[in-house]
Order: structure tokens, then sequence, then C-alpha cells
């Protein structure tokens, strides 16, 4: 939609560029007014320059530097280069963390929820009216859930004595203490469970725009459901496909309410994605430069997240 | 392809009959089954919630209540736990809404009315922001508020606020005002009318429904937005309502299920019950997803 825009809005701009030969008075007034109606973006660049471009080149400059929370390096912080960075990567805290991040995002993003908000965009248009429509509001109740709402309803869950256990008792199991024995497990379907809905909603819109005849016609050319999903309807979804899974990557790259709440990371180091590892380094142990490094890299992990989705949206003739 | 042509109504027929055979039945009866299991799944967590709510003796597990109370509500119920809190969030979700709103249509009009050299990379860098990790700045943003003296200032964290959703409110609002025809300024040009009168009495009530689904997305986000407020604002008086349940639950939560499921409850039910009248409304749920699908 945006990429349309733009290319558009570039096309009539070469349009209306005004010629050599107008006179230089003109142009310089031309100018003067050109420049006074672009004064309305002025409030949102300042509050955006201010805090966020801010924030993302301190970033960068903080990640070189020794600050600290507290003590001599909170008054004083002295640059030392990448000290951060070569610490980081010869601390096994990071890697590991680096690693539970990309677990952490692929499995619950890139797998469960894409697959599953496609599955049942897909599955609600050949069901019952009514059963489809509570279950669609079930799965975007948990979604629109405040987060820590939802952290607690899953801490609840997947405690010992929680719902999860009570259903596993019902079958003769008895189930672990999921939030301490499988920490990445429980808050991989918890955001599952959080998520799912914002990829059901983008496939659903999606689908509406497929028109039916398409896949009508192929069934009548013979294809199988199997056939007709993979070779008709995927790729005219192609490009929902790819903005979806670059969304929901992103999202869940920053997911910090959910892991702090019900498992702060741990046991240990075992559920501590990125974004929780430089939240304890810089105000648990107050370590703020190599917090900030690790920020940084997160910030880079998702910058390039963001190019991708951007180049997607772009579409192909431009 | 081969149906092209024709009246909807008429298409209809043949897929309606189709629907009775063998095979058609079939993937209907495997679609609802597999469906159910699915809305169970999603709702079991949810029921707990609920029950928990209303149970004088609620756990961890989800059981029918012996007794149906309003205890748990009424023990929270008090202004240190929930009046002053909820009363937190309304002003910052309001405040952030506010600024990010009357920003945005003000940063969407020159964008969608005036052709520049500077809009095409302004978008770009509009479409890059809105897809940014907020979590990862929090620690410069953090310093960045110890600096500026705005640590634990309300009107401070509405700002940040306010600028982490402004990328993708001006990417939604430019493109609700594009669709707004230019026609009708051009006419108020004509007779005299600046820019920002045109704006204001032209532009801003044809995109009505465009700015309350703005407006009500980012309120949404703010209004459940924990990490935010949890690193900026120190003060309890004031701290959001997901920072007081928070509080509550690091110090009851382990014994006071019933009270923990009714706070979160008190503090879940406005907006869900916002998103449906929206979604009524305008078509909410499409609206937004349709919005940032690209």
């Amino acid at each position: 939609m945006t990429a349309e825009v733009i290319s558009t809005a570039q096309g009539a701009q070469s349009e209306r560029r005004p010629g050599p030969q107008r006179s230089g008075r003109r142009s310089a007034l031309k100018k003067i007014s050109r420049f006074v109606r672009m004064i309305p973006l002025v409030p949102a660049i300042i509050i955006m320059v201010v805090f966020l471009a801010g924030p993302i080149i301190w970033s960068f400059y903080g990640s070189l530097t020794n600050a600290a929370l507290s003590g001599a390096n909170a008054a004083n912080s002295s640059f030392i280069g990448f000290d951060n960075y070569v610490k980081l990567f010869n601390d096994p805290v990071f890697p590991q963390s680096l690693w539970i991040t990309i677990v952490f995002t692929l499995a619950s993003a890139v797998i469960s929820q894409n697959v599953l908000g496609l599955g049942i965009a897909l599955v609600v248009t050949r069901a019952n009216k009514k059963l489809a429509t509570i279950v669609s509001s079930t799965v975007v109740g948990a979604w629109i859930l405040p987060e820590i709402v939802a952290a607690f309803v899953c801490y609840a869950y997947f405690s010992q004595d929680g719902t999860l256990n009570q259903i596993l008792a019902l079958v003769g199991l008895t189930g672990p203490n999921w939030l301490y024995t499988f920490p990445l497990l429980a808050v991989i379907l918890a955001n599952l469970w959080r998520g799912t809905a914002f990829s059901l909603l983008v496939y659903q819109a999606a689908l509406n725009d497929v028109p039916p005849e398409i896949s009508e016609a192929a069934m009548i050319d013979g294809a199988g459901g199997a056939k007709r999903l993979f070779f008709v309807t995927v790729p005219m979804i192609k490009n929902t496909i790819t903005t979806n899974l670059m969304l929901i990557t992103l999202q869940t790259l920053s997911v910090f309410t959910l892991i702090y709440v019900m498992t702060s990371g741990g046991p240990g180091n075992d559920s501590t994605t990125l974004p929780i590892l430089a939240y304890k380094e810089a105000f648990r142990f107050g370590n703020i430069g190599y917090g900030t490094a690790i920020a940084t890299i997160l910030l880079v992990i998702g910058a390039i997240f963001s190019i991708i989705y951007i180049r997607a949206a772009r579409p192909s003739k431009d | 392809m081969t149906t092209t042509t024709g009246p909807r109504p008429a298409k209809r027929k043949p897929r309606a009959l189709s629907l009775a055979s063998p095979q058609r039945r079939m993937s209907a009866i495997l679609a609802n089954s597999a469906l159910v299991v699915v809305g169970v799944s999603f709702l079991l967590p949810l029921v707990w919630l609920v029950l928990a709510a209303f149970d004088p003796n609620a756990t961890y597990q989800t059981q029918i209540p012996q007794t149906v109370t309003l205890d748990n509500f009424a023990a929270v119920l008090t202004p240190e736990l929930t009046f002053i809190p909820m009363l937190n969030s309304l002003i910052i979700s309001v405040g952030t809404a506010t600024v990010t709103i009357v920003a945005a249509l003000l940063a969407a009009y020159p964008l969608s009315r005036y052709q520049s050299r500077f809009n095409k990379p302004f978008m770009y860098t509009v479409l890059f922001g809105t897809s940014l990790p907020i979590t990862a700045i929090m620690v410069p943003v953090y310093l960045l508020f110890v600096q500026m003296n705005l640590l634990d200032s309300v009107p401070g964290t509405i700002l940040f606020m306010a600028a982490s959703a402004l990328p993708i409110a001006i990417f939604m609002t430019k493109n609700f005002m594009d669709s707004v025809p230019i026609s009708l300024e051009e006419a108020a040009w004509m007779d005299g009318a600046s820019a920002m009168r045109a704006l204001g009495s032209i532009v801003v009530p044809l995109m009505r429904p465009g700015i309350a689904v703005v407006a009500i997305f980012v309120f949404f986000q703010a209004w459940g937005n924990f990490f935010v407020p949890f690193i900026l604002l120190l003060s309890p008086s004031k701290q959001p309502a997901a920072i007081s349940i928070y509080t509550f639950f690091g110090q009851y939560g382990s014994i006071a299920y019933g009270e923990l499921a009714a706070f979160s409850l008190i503090y879940a039910v406005p907006v869900m019950v916002l998103y449906v009248v929206v979604s009524r409304g305008i078509g909410g749920s499409f609206a937004l997803a349709g919005a940032v699908k690209g």
C-alpha cells in the first residue's frame, strides 16, 4: 500500500518539477513556499528525533563506553572502544541468549503463529459460520488482553498446580512445573497463544481479496485441496505472507513482559532472550554500557528485518 | 476464471449445492472439529481468569466456584490498588493518543497533499521506524530521561510513548488522508482558506473514522504497555495499572489468586469492550490489521 503511494508520488513529482526557464525570483519564492508548507511536519519530527533517533544514536555510542548505573563510572563514563562487544562474545551467556532468542522467534512466531494463523484463516471459510465466529473471537480475545494480564494468565496456566497439569492429570499424567522444567517451551506456547490473532487477522483480510473463481477453476481442472492451497492460494498471498513474517518476527524479537513475568528469564538463563538480558545487565547489574551493547545488537537485528520487510512491501515493478 | 461474468448470486448457487457432496461434507466436519480443538485450547486460559475472579477459594486450577462472590473485586477496588493506577493509565493513554494524533495529522497533511522530494525518504524512514524493536532502546531511553531530568515524569513518559507510536500513526493517517479527495480542499483554497484551515475544517471531519481507528490503536497500545512505564515511572502514585498489578502480583500473587484475577479483569475489560465496540462500528479488526498489512 505504501509503496504504491510512494511510487505514484514519485511519478507525479517528476512531472511537476519546474522547468529551467522559470525566472530566479519566482523559483526562490516557490522554494520558500515549499519550505513553509512542510512546517506542519515539525512537531512530529522533533518528537521522533528527540525520543527515538536520539536514543538509537546514543545506543551506538553508549555501547562503546563503560557507563554504569552507580559507582565511579556512573558520573563520568569513559570511551572504551569495542571492549563491551569483545566481552559480549566471550561471555557464555550472550551466545546462549542469542540462540534462545532465535529459537523463541522461530518456534513461536515464524512457525507457530504464522502457520496456525493461516490455517485458522483457511479453515474458517469451510466451517460452520457461528463456530468460526466464536473461535476467531476467542483467538483475538487472547490478543487484545493487555500483555501483563496475558502473562499472568499464562503463568497460572503453566504453573505446577495450574490448568495444564490439571488436564494432564485427567488422563493420568503428572505434569512437571513447566515454568521451571521447560521454561522456553512454556514461553513459546504462551507467545503462540497470545500472538496468533495478528496473523489470523492479516490472513483473513488477504484471503478475502483472493477471488474464489481462481480456486474454483483449479478445482474444475482436478486439483485437490492441498494442491489448490500450495499452487493457487499461497502464491496469490505470497506478499502478505512475507509482510506478516517480517512483522511478527519484529514483534516477537521485542517481547519482554510475557517472558519477564512468566520466568524472568530463568531458571538460570534458560529463557533469557536478548531483551531480558539487556534489561538484567543494565538495570539489575548496573552495567549500562554492557546492556546497551546487547540492545544495540538487538537494534541491528531488528533493522535488518525492517529493511527486508520494506523491500518486500515494495512492488516488484519499482 | 470460467465464470467471471454474471451476477454473484448465480455463482453462489452451485457452490452451495456442491457443499452437499460427501467430500465437501467431510471437509466441513474436519474443519469444524479442528476449529473446536483450537477454540478450546485458546479459551482454557481465559476461562481460568473469569472463574477465579468470582471464586472465593481460587487456585491456579480451573474450577467451577462453589459459591460465586464479588469479594475479590471488593478487595482490590481500593484507591491505591485500582482507582489511582487506573486513572494514571487513562491519563497516560489519552495523553499519548492525543499527542500522537495531533502530530500525525499535522505531519500527514503535507505528506499527503504536496509533492516533494522529501516525501519519499521521509515515508521510508517512518516505515523503518514502525518496525523497530522499542524494547531494545529502553536502556538508552532511560539514560536520556536521566539526562533530561524527565525520569518519573508523566508528560515525559507520554512524549516517549507518542514518539514510539508516531511512525505507525503517521503511516496510517497518511493512508487514510490519501483517500479523502483533494477537490474539496482545492475549492477551499480558491476561497482563500489556508492549508491548516482546510485541514481542520474539511479533511479532519471527512476522515473521522480513520482518526478514530488510529487513536484507538494508539490508546490500546499505551493502555497495555508495561515495559515503558516500568522503566520510566518510579513513584507508585504515578504508575499505571499495569505496574500496580505487577507489584500486587509480586507481593500477594502467590496467595490471592482470586484477587489477582479480579484485578486483571478490571484492568482488561475496558479495552476489550472498546475493541468490540470499534470492530462492530468501523470493522476495527480489519482496519487495524489492514492498516499495518502494507
